[in-house]
Order: C-alpha cells, then structure tokens, then sequence
C-alpha cells in the first residue's frame, strides 16, 4: 500500500524536491549522531548520467569499526585466541545514531546470546549472505553499477548482489537475504526502501540482529566526488521497540583501476562446516 | 508471478511440448536466412541514454541443441522437423533422468518440479550443434601436452580418495561455487538458465541467476589483472565494435579448468549482438594452444524471457553436502560394525 502510495506520488516528490531538499538536508544535519564525520550540508551537485540522474557509480566502502559492533564500543578481546592482536576488536565510535538500539526485552536477551556464540553462529564465518544493511559496512568494496530502470550493487564479499528496482514499486516474490529494494530520487539523493528480507543475516559481528520483519530505508547523498552521506532507518516490530538510525560516509576507492575482484567465500569455510564429516584413516 | 513457476505441473509440460513442436517450424528460421515474415517494419536496435546498443533485460538460453554435434550428423542446421525430433528425443533423454526407481529419480525428478529444459522459456535453433567451428561441430582434438595433463589433474584427484570422503573431494555445483553457465554463458543446468544484463555507458554487468553469479565487464579499456592473478571466472574487459559487444577474459583459475581440460592461460573471447526485440546473438571463442591445436567457437543464442532473477543463495541453504558426507560416515560405521560382529562369531 505504501509503496503504491509513493509510486504515485513520486513525480511530486521529485518536483518539489528542489524546494525540500535544503530543509531535509538542515534536519538531517541536526539529527547527525555523535561521531559522524560528514554533516550532507553544504549542498553538492553531483555529475549527471546521460539520462540526467546523480551519477553515483563507482567503486565505495565504509571505513569504519561497523562490522565488528555497530555501537560505540572501546577495543576487546578477538573471537579467535590464537590470532592474538591480529584478531582482537578495535575500538569505534559506531555507527548508531544515539548509540543505542531499541531492543525489545526478549531481543535484548537474544542479541547477548549472539554474543556469546559468535564464533559459531554469525553467518559472516560461514560465507553466507551478509543481508542489508551489513553488507554496506562490511568494510569490504562494493560497485554501484547505474542504469536507468535499475541499479546494481555488486559485493566483494560472497559475490553478493542487490538489484534496485528504480521502476514502478513491486513486491518481494520471496523472502532472500539480500531482500528486495526499490529506489527512487529525491533531488540529490537516492532512496532505497527494502523489504522481504528473512531472518538469517546480522548487522555486525558482535550478534546485533533483526527478524523477517526487517524493513530498511536507505538514503545516498553525494557530499563530494568521493564521498557518499549513508543514512539508514531501521524497523523491525519484531525485535525493536521503534525506528532507528544508522548514518556514516561512503568513501570512493580511488586506487587506478580498481575493481572489485573475487570473494568466492565457500571455499574458504568448508573445512570449518563440514570438517567434522571428513572420513577418518582406517588404522 | 514468473512463466517458469507457473508451468509446474506434467499435464502442462505435455501441453508445452505439444505447442512447441507445433510452433517450431513456423518459428525456427536458419540463423543465416532472412526469412522474416514479409512487409514487417524495420528494426532499429534499441539504444541507451548513451547511445550503445542496449542489452539490457531478462535472458535465457536454455536449448537442447548439444555443445557437441551428434555422432552420424553432417550438416550444421537442421530442418524444421529434424530439430522437432532431435529436440523430442534430448527430451525423452531428459525425462530418462526421472525413471522411478533409478537413482536419478530418488535425487530430482526434474519432469515433476518443473526443472526439466522443456518447462523453461526453450530457444528455437535449428543448429545441430553450438559449436560451429570447426565446422565438424566438435571439439578439436586436444594436444599431447593436454592428454598429460589430464593423466596428472586425474592421477592427483585419485589421491584425495573416494568423493564423499571429504567436500573438497565433491563437485563445484554440489558445493554450490557454480553451475556452469556464467563465463561463457553456457547453461550446464536444465532450469533457471536466466540471466540479467545492466549496462551503462563505462560497464556491463551479467547477473547469472544460479548461484548470484555476477561478472562486471569494464569498457574502459584498462589493462587486465597481473598475470599471477587467477580467479575462478577470469577477468572481463569489454569493447563496443560497432553495435557488438565484444569481451575478453583471461586470468582464468587453474582450479577451474573449463571443458575439464584447459589451461589457466586459456582465451575467451564473447561477442554480443542485439538482433532483435526478443534475441541477442551470441558466439564465444575459446583459444589455448596448450589443450587444443586451433581456436574453437560456439553460437549460444540468448531470448528474452520474463523477469524476475530470484536470489539463488545456493550454499546458505546447502543442507546436501552435510548429509552426503553424514551417510557416507554413517555406512562405514555400520560396515564397520557389521566386520567386527562377524569377526566375533
């Protein structure tokens, strides 16, 4: 309903959109968390695709602590002991507006439980899908690849891939992990709102978690011609008591010719899966 | 919802086939005649904001013209009726898979679930083979150094033991690091051979739908990784020749010797071009002097076929291979214990 509702009044918003923007972008650099480096203000404009769109390609990444534990958090012990220091949490300033999630009693409890079983049950060592919005700060690159009707983002980690329907709204077919999003502008920036996600994927390493209920409205700004203002909005009824926020830059990777190259992660985490399973030699 | 879902049941694969053969020799036309209805308007290649032939959409190219021609065919297309009858036995063959109480049937009864080529958005294409060169419509004949190569790739696969000792010693697909069919785009599976082409004016991007396949394809022009540097699907570089797309990949994994034999210098050369609303005309070639004396090309037509690629998250929900590898445990134990009664007695 809602969805229809916003590919009705999409050409609206886009019309007005010259008139908003200056206001949204004042709120937003208001309610900017603490720590966040890039206010979205002054306005930039940036370059147009051929068919007069932000030109927002390129290769990005976060740099940020984010995968490790989204929250503030000071530095701790690894998950690995025999890593040592190669393996032990760095500190972060995280990525949560506020600082705090909203978890509901019972979530709360889960999440501690997540923590303490990481080493086991967080999908990131097993190669799986590393779901929406995790993938965006796994501190890994990823490629926007622009297109009018549709825009691809292509992940180093796990060849993951999400598809952003920038058509009239549709709905989820399925539940996956990536989920299904669909996109649409807003002057200077790009709006993803993504549903039907299931409940596998995690937000960060220290077992920060969502349901099936998930549902993520992402906001890309170019601030300059390597950076990017993320913005995030985060519901989930089942295991937050309200909406919350996540926000941090976007930096390009300038390196000549970057590309995202080959992360086939199976390989990498079958012994860990199915070692257990291996024949034993016969004495 | 998609076609492929909806056409799920026995009963109207029949149905499918029935139409199919009753379509095909009014639809198939020779690749090389112009044929074309009559007085039809002329097509102009649909072009992106920039300007390049777009390719852009859903594709398919599920087909049961073999990669190999068939022993005692001569001739490169076949007759309307002829492709009719080759397609209706490779689906017989197909349905071979399903004859209860083999063990093809116990694993995937491909007829039932609508995983069988007939079921899917099946390409028209009187060619015998998808090879044309040679014009013998087979592989060349590979080298000397090759053939020894293969003696070793299969001599150090016998020293890893039986299949389901360890995963390691499993396949690629059944450990869900590919179906075949991403680069070259050439379907190993009977069902979901979709893919989805995104391009803009400096890359094109290729989704294969099994296993969220995905190859970026710069057309900047830039160089190729470093020679060392290998990976499973090689390393894509695009051009526009005209109004085709032309791709070249090297840099191809020695773990992933394509066709089973060849040599991580090997040479794959796409071509891309739009024909029509519905098509894209779509040859590779392969070169590798190491494993076979002369280049070889293949014609793999690609059609349109509706939307949408759905995540294919392939190894997050790879419960076969933990049980494989569990009932193979299972049986030594029991052998196992079986040996040691009997040594009792």
């Amino acid at each position: 309903m809602k969805k229809r509702f916003l590919g009705f009044a999409l050409p609206w918003i886009v019309g007005i959109a010259g008139l908003v923007l200056p206001i949204q972008i004042g709120t937003r650099a208001h309610a900017q968390g603490r720590g966040q480096a890039t206010a979205a203000a002054p306005a930039y404009r940036a370059p147009r695709t051929a068919d007069g769109k932000p030109d927002l390609n390129g290769i990005w990444q976060a740099v940020n602590e984010a995968n490790w534990d989204i929250q503030p958090h000071a530095a701790g012990f690894g998950r690995v002991g025999a890593l040592g220091a190669a393996d032990a949490t760095p500190p972060g300033l995280g990525i949560v507006d506020g600082g705090e999630i909203p978890y509901l009693p019972a979530a709360l409890a889960k999440k501690r439980e997540n923590f303490e079983k990481r080493l086991s049950l967080d999908p990131e060592i097993k190669c799986y899908l590393p779901g929406v919005p995790r993938a965006m700060y796994q501190g890994r690159p990823y490629q926007i690849i622009q297109s009018t009707n549709v825009i691809m983002m292509v992940f180093e980690f796990a060849g993951a891939v999400r598809t952003i329907n920038m058509d009239k709204p549709n709905e989820a077919p399925a539940d996956s992990w990536m989920g299904w999003s669909n996109g649409r502008w807003e002057g200077e920036t790009l709006v993803v709102d993504s549903t039907g996600f299931n409940d596998q994927s995690w937000f960060d390493r220290a077992g920060n978690f969502h349901s099936d209920a998930l549902h993520v409205v992402e906001r890309f700004t170019a601030t300059s011609a390597d950076h990017l203002n993320y913005e995030v909005t985060i519901e989930d009824k089942n295991v937050f008591s309200r909406p919350w926020k996540l926000s941090m830059p976007l930096y390009r990777r300038k390196e000549r010719n970057a590309q995202v190259m080959e992360f086939k992660c199976v390989e990498f985490a079958e012994e860990l899966l199915y070692g257990h399973l291996r024949k034993q030699p016969t004495k | 919802m998609s076609r492929r879902i909806l056409v799920s049941t026995s009963t109207v694969a029949i149905a499918v086939v029935v139409v199919v053969a009753m379509i095909l020799p009014a639809a198939a036309q020779a690749p090389a005649s112009n044929a074309k209805a009559p007085a039809a308007k002329k097509w102009t290649m649909p072009r992106t904001p920039d300007g390049q032939p777009d390719l852009q959409g859903y594709w398919t190219n599920s087909s049961y013209v073999p990669m190999e021609r068939a022993n005692g065919v001569t001739k490169e297309f076949y007759t309307p009726e002829e492709a009719a009858a080759a397609a209706q036995r490779a689906r017989e063959k197909d349905e071979e898979q399903a004859t209860p109480g083999t063990t093809a049937d116990v694993h995937y009864d491909h007829t039932q679930f609508g995983l069988d080529r007939s079921q899917s958005d099946l390409i028209q294409d009187l060619r015998t083979s998808l090879i044309y060169d040679p014009t013998t419509g087979r592989l060349p004949p590979i080298t000397a150094e090759a053939q020894k190569r293969q003696a070793e790739r299969s001599a150090s696969r016998a020293m890893l033991g039986g299949t389901n000792d360890a995963v390691q010693n499993m396949s690629f697909s059944s450990r869900c690091y590919f179906m075949g069919g991403a680069v070259p785009l050439l379907s190993a599976t009977n069902y979901n051979t979709n893919y989805r082409i995104v391009q803009n004016a400096r890359y094109v991007m290729i989704l294969t739908e099994m296993i969220h396949d995905v190859r970026i394809i710069p057309l900047d022009g830039r160089p190729h990784l470093p020679k060392g540097v290998q990976q499973w699907f090689g390393d894509s570089r695009g051009r526009w020749e005209g109004d085709t797309l032309v791709v070249e990949t090297t840099n191809f994994s020695e773990k992933n010797p394509f066709r089973g034999l060849a040599s991580a210098s090997m040479r794959l050369t796409e071509r891309f071009t739009r024909v029509s609303d519905e098509m894209i005309k779509y040859t590779f070639t392969v070169e590798d002097e190491t494993t076979w004396a002369q280049p070889w090309a293949a014609a793999v037509p690609l059609k349109q076929t509706p939307g949408p690629l759905f995540e294919h998250a392939c190894h997050e929900g790879n419960y076969s291979v933990g049980n494989i590898l569990a009932g193979a445990r299972l049986d030594e134990q029991r052998a196992a214990e079986e040996a040691a009664g009997k040594g009792r007695k």
